[in-house]
């Protein structure tokens, strides 16, 4: 087993012990990526400052001085703003921009010794579920099926990709509706989106403020949650932040759930939802049962207006958020021609900028908060969202401790197979993870098994708000009960 | 001042057309800026004339990621400015956001309070005159983001942008169409400016733009306006305009003044006046129609994502309270009330806060209220305004004017030796009480000493003693004399006194 295979737990103990520098795994890592070109997860690397850290934590290990985090070799979604490294959201229009500033996120993980192996390619401002709105060109999931090249799922598409080929230890993601659990499920890696204000939103690059939350994407249980610890923290600049302690997350990984209630939301069970999909989710709610959790059936009745008031809430945002990237102060602007006046300039950047589906998304936006479609689309929406919250706080009320879901309608899909699907058919890959970001809560993706083609699929846990410990519990019984270990056959 | 204070209600002003008379119905939204040294949600500074582009955090420039704290200072002033137009306060306001493309709007939308602005209705006294003042409610207060600047006249090719004034907090103060008259409007602008100031919630400075406001004017055939006042049907009030950004109370006056003929003129034609944004240009002394894209703006308010909802505590907008200065109508009446001044004057003095401290201290000093109000109205504001002093760097101290009333109230100095004393002090500095001893400028009331004086005079002019006994109106010529030549030391009372007993009157 080479070094870049390792997990953060697994290297975190073999630093401690001395058995292995930081220098070392991060070496590993970089000759990884050098030979995984194929898979594109890498749009930016940064080998001089991983070199410079991974020394650095080296020196701090040795000092007796070291974080659990200390010395890992990291992917960074490009989404968040890394100090003078290209950080663009994979958009043409933020070409060139190196931010004057570090996210708090990574800001956190660089303070806990972590090493920056690069910038991971996602889908353009966080739009997709398949890694395809790249201005990167896709990426493509280490996972295959005969010589179909699949996608890793989106948006954080590079950063699943990197940690399922062992690119890295572990990669940060986002999450506005799935963007961390639909691709951790569609590469058998672990990904968590924590509760909303939970984790420090400054620095990353908006999509949609209300529902967008960063996590980690890791290769076990046990080390998500020892990453979210370092990436959490009250975090000033950030008003959505919350002023709450952060719990040692890897403390509450008991691997004891007797007593607890598993809620299994009706739902959920969509039509002509394929049978393995089935077969998986009653597979590990048995898994919980043996474990000593109740499995109780529960009803979230608002649940099929989710994914609506989400492509009404989100593009709203979105087209707000986006405004900003006008050409005038950095990024990308347009040649203009003669005669041509702040318009013009608007409107050349701005499509020359942005992709097709941020195009969609802004345009999508723009109206539902125009004059007259306000009541009828984004204030439906909020009350939607407000009902969906209520199907949630009254499950929880109820004595539920945690909801187990699938995390996507399927395994991963080809690339290029939706190219010329309505776009609506790849929203529906948020079936089931949009509703935790309209509702504000932690969600986890956990590897629970391969479907008949051989590829991953993945199971969700839903938490109550602010218990991600206890949530990360649940998953780790799981992730045991299931032994998943399948790795992709390397062919890149 | 109500308290205090009797008043009655203006007449509307009336403008005759053509055809029949007309009034005015105006309401002001007034754009302060907060006196604060950190702008809304940057921190970022706000110093006025700073280098372009030097005052711009990277939230300002809305670089990717960058995202808003509110800064509870400004919060403090938009409070404090509430209670002070004795209006109510929102315990919980929200941010919205307002969305247009302009390249001094960074984020590309403001951050300001649509639905739920931080203050609610209150209320300004706005004085015409003695005895005369006109009620104007305020709807709302809000904070907002003001924008930078766009300058297009620096290059032929390329128009540039100062984001020095970006995210500068703003309140924005919505009055009732309560104003009847251009004078009105300006006088409210005033007053509006003068609690301002009183609050140290916004410097007021026009020209720097601190403080601008939009114009609503209609106009409405005399009634009209008693028939909306009782049934709120606006149908009753004509379509009105809104003249945008003015700075200036002249401009303000006279862009209502013609808005209003303008309206009146195309009314009394059989047209209709087109709801719409104008502007007034000062030069040609007229509005126009902006009829810009700017016009057509769809806004897309929507409740900013970026920051919670403002939850403010009872206790603290108790101890903003607690914290308030006097306001001007207060001051004001207290001035008429325990001073026993005239409210013109009281108006006078409590025009600026800085006038009306110094005053406070001159009687501090001197213990007379109407003697400190003359000197203060008359020789020092005349005087200061003579050399181009501001109040804050007079060179009669408080103390110093105080000293000098004190000097005349106590007879050690005449009326007139106290103005000379004035111009010493004023010139050279100094303890007035010192100076009137080392100076032997003190009245002489040593009775002999003047007896004397009175004597000799008597002695030398016995044509004018006879004069003086058949027309004791002439006794003051002797008293004159005495005090000429005493160089104006001797006390004219008591020369007064014993010129009438020497002469048998």
């Amino acid at each position: 087993m080479s070094l870049n295979q390792l997990t953060i737990s697994d290297a975190r103990d073999a630093l401690r012990k001395g058995d292995v520098t930081s220098a070392e795994i991060t070496e590993a890592c970089l000759t990884a990526i050098d030979g995984a070109g194929a898979l594109n997860a890498y749009c930016h690397l940064t080998p001089e400052i991983a070199r410079d850290q991974a020394a650095a934590a080296d020196a701090r290990i040795r000092a007796g001085d070291a974080p659990a985090m200390c010395g890992i070799p990291l992917g960074i979604k490009d989404l968040f703003c890394t100090k003078g490294v290209p950080s663009q959201a994979a958009s043409r229009i933020l070409e060139g921009f190196r931010p004057e500033y570090e996210s708090t996120v990574t800001q956190n993980l660089w303070d806990a010794g972590a090493v920056m192996l690069g910038k991971l390619s996602m889908d353009e401002f966080a739009m997709g579920s398949s890694n395809e709105t790249a201005c990167y060109g896709p990426v493509v999931n280490p996972w295959k099926v005969d010589d179909r090249q699949l996608t890793p799922g989106g948006s954080s598409g590079g950063s699943a990709a990197a940690v399922a080929a062992d690119l890295c230890l572990a990669a940060t993601g986002t999450d506005t509706g799935g963007s961390i659990r639909q691709p951790a499920a569609f590469t058998g890696i672990v990904g968590i989106k924590p509760t909303y204000g939970r984790v420090s939103r400054w620095g990353v690059v908006a999509f949609a403020s209300s529902l967008d939350q960063a996590g980690p994407m890791t290769k076990t249980v046990r080390d998500a949650a020892i990453m979210l610890g370092a990436m959490c923290s009250h975090d000033p600049k950030d008003s959505t932040s919350a002023d709450i302690p952060v719990p040692d997350f890897e403390a509450a990984l008991t691997g004891d759930i007797r007593g607890k209630k598993i809620g299994i939301p009706r739902e959920y069970r969509m039509d002509g939802m394929p049978a393995e999909i089935e077969k998986l989710w009653s597979d590990g709610a048995a898994m919980l049962r043996d474990a000593g959790a109740e499995i109780v059936d529960i009803s979230l009745p608002h649940t099929k207006y989710a994914l609506p008031a989400y492509y009404v809430v989100a593009p709203a945002e979105a087209s707000s958020n986006l405004a900003r990237y006008d050409g005038v102060r950095y990024g990308h602007r347009a040649r203009l021609g003669q005669g041509d006046g702040i318009t013009e300039m608007y409107e050349k950047t701005r499509a020359e900028g942005f992709g097709k589906e941020v195009q969609r998304r802004v345009m999508i936006g723009t109206y539902v908060l125009s004059a007259g479609f306000y009541d009828a689309y984004y204030n439906r929406a909020r009350k939607v969202r407000a009902l969906i919250k209520r199907d949630f706080d009254q499950a929880f009320a109820a004595g539920i401790d945690a909801i187990l879901t699938p995390a996507t309608p399927s395994s991963a899909f080809g690339l290029g197979e939706m190219a010329n699907a309505d776009p609506v058919a790849m929203y529906l890959n948020d079936v089931f993870t949009v509703t935790v970001n309209l509702a504000g809560l932690p969600g986890v993706a956990v590897p629970a098994g391969l479907d008949s083609k051989g590829l991953p699929l993945g199971l969700q846990l839903i938490g109550r708000p602010w218990q991600e410990g206890d949530l990360l519990n649940h998953a780790y019984v799981l992730e045991k009960a299931v032994g998943f270990a399948a790795k992709p056959a390397k062919w890149w | 001042m109500l308290d205090h204070l009797a008043y009655k209600a203006p007449e509307p002003k009336v403008i005759a057309g053509a055809k029949a008379d007309w009034e005015l119905v105006i309401g002001l939204e007034v754009h302060a800026q907060v006196a604060s040294n950190a702008k809304l949600f940057s921190g970022a500074s706000t110093t006025f004339g700073a280098e372009p582009n030097s005052n711009v955090a990277f939230v300002d420039a809305a670089m990717p990621g960058m995202l808003p704290v509110i800064n509870e200072f400004c919060v403090a002033q938009a409070v404090r400015t509430g209670l002070g137009l004795k209006a109510q306060i929102n315990l919980t306001s929200a941010f919205d956001r307002k969305n247009y493309f302009y390249p001094d709007l960074p984020q590309g939308y403001q951050i300001s309070q649509l639905y739920h602005p931080i203050v609610g209705e209150g209320e300004i006294i706005v004085d015409m005159g003695p005895g005369v003042a006109r009620r104007v409610r305020i709807e709302r207060i809000h904070l907002e983001q003001d924008a930078g600047k766009s300058i297009h006249d620096m290059d032929p090719n390329m128009s540039f942008v100062d984001l020095n004034r970006t995210g500068v907090a703003l309140m924005e103060i919505v009055s009732r169409p309560d104003i009847r008259g251009p004078e009105e409007a300006a006088a409210y602008v005033a007053k509006l400016r003068q609690i301002l100031r009183y609050l140290g919630t916004c410097d007021g400075n026009m020209q720097n733009g601190n403080l601008r406001c939009d114009v609503n004017v209609s106009v409405c055939r005399p009634g009209a306006y008693e028939r909306w006042q009782e049934t709120g049907d606006f149908g009753h009030l004509g379509t009105r305009c809104e003249i945008k950004n003015m700075n200036s109370m002249r401009f303000i006056q006279q862009a209502i003044e013609y808005e209003a003929r303008r309206q009146i003129a195309i009314v009394e034609d059989g047209g209709t006046v087109v709801q719409e944004t104008r502007l007034y240009d000062p030069d040609k002394g007229e509005t126009r129609s902006m009829r810009s894209k700017e016009e057509a703006h769809d806004y897309r308010y929507f409740p900013c994502p970026d920051l919670l909802p403002l939850e403010i505590e009872q206790a603290w907008v108790d101890d903003i309270a607690a914290s308030m200065p006097e306001l001007p109508d207060e001051k004001k009446a207290r001035f008429v009330s325990d001073l026993g001044l005239s409210e013109y004057d009281a108006g006078v003095l409590t025009a600026e806060v800085e006038n009306a401290d110094f005053f406070e201290a001159v009687v501090a000093a001197c213990g007379d209220g109407k003697l400190a109000a003359n000197w203060v109205i008359n020789e020092l504001f005349g005087r200061l305004k003579k050399e181009g002093h501001e109040i804050g760097d007079s060179p009669v101290t408080p103390a110093q004017l105080g000293g000098i009333i004190a000097l005349i109230k106590a007879g050690d100095i005449s009326g007139k030796i106290a103005k000379d004393l004035f111009e010493i002090v004023w010139t050279e500095g100094g303890d007035p009480a010192a100076i009137v001893e080392a100076r032997g400028m003190k009245q002489v009331t040593d009775l002999s000493a003047i007896e004397k004086a009175v004597d000799d005079i008597i002695a030398a002019n016995p044509a004018q003693v006879e004069k003086a006994k058949a027309n004791p109106k002439l006794a003051g010529w002797f008293t004159g004399q005495v005090i000429k030549a005493s160089g104006g030391k001797a006390n004219p009372a008591a020369v007064n006194e014993i010129v009438a007993k020497k002469l048998g009157l």
